[in-house]
């Protein structure tokens, strides 16, 4: 399963990279559920359930929405 | 929104949203989750409701009054349940020295008053991720 592991610590950096490069807030804000979505299952992963269910719950669910409202009030591009 | 499938979809799957809330802070002694992960489900259900179905109605549901009662009821249960853990055998949280059944291992009844202080925890989490939403919802509105 390492290589599992390896394969998702690679998508996460390309996710990360691609949060910084992009224009776009809206999309910055999918591309980061994504990063956390993946987070999620690596937690899993590494055997530790808990933490990878908070991490789907708070991570990819309220902290999403809660980005999205305040972009709402704000600019889409910066 | 107005989409007639959307409204459906959302009907029929809060409840399972909030019993599958429920059923993880309950458990939070004998499999993973607990508290903070339970409520958080529970008030991510709340706020899909208010997407879709208006932030006028989602208010009528929970309103600011209601969650000023389950915000404050949830911290107080918990600091009660501490103060019977002072009460009954001298330290903060005392759990099966207080008194409180121990249950049989492995089942939800177990583990003295640890569901118990699950329950304040989530109400308190539940409450506070819906009053942030509506706070920034509706702010926009103003």
């Amino acid at each position: 399963m390492v290589w599992l592991n390896a394969l998702i610590v690679v998508f996460l950096i390309v996710c990360a990279i691609a949060v910084e490069r992009t224009k776009d807030l809206v999309s910055a804000v999918v591309i980061l559920s994504a990063y956390t979505l993946m987070m999620s299952v690596l937690w899993l992963m590494l055997h530790t359930p808990d933490v990878a269910l908070t991490e789907a719950a708070i991570g990819a669910g309220v902290t999403c929405i809660l980005f999205l409202a305040v972009i709402s009030r704000t600019e889409r591009y910066e | 929104m107005n989409d007639i499938i959307v409204k459906t979809v959302a009907r029929i799957l809060i409840p399972f949203i909030q019993l599958y809330g429920i059923f993880i802070m309950l458990h939070g002694h004998v499999s993973p989750g607990g508290g903070f992960a339970g409520g958080a489900m529970i008030g991510t259900s709340f706020v899909l409701y208010t997407l879709v179905f208006g932030i006028d109605k989602s208010k009528k549901k929970f309103s600011e009054r209601v969650s000023e009662y389950a915000e404050s009821g949830g911290i107080l249960l918990y600091i009660a349940l501490g103060l019977i853990g002072i009460i009954m055998a001298g330290s903060f949280l005392t759990n099966i020295d207080a008194g409180f059944p121990k249950g049989t291992p492995g089942s939800m009844f177990s583990g003295g008053m640890i569901p118990l202080l699950m329950i304040g925890i989530g109400i308190k989490v539940a409450s506070t991720f819906i009053t942030l939403f509506h706070t920034l919802i509706e702010e926009e509105e103003a």
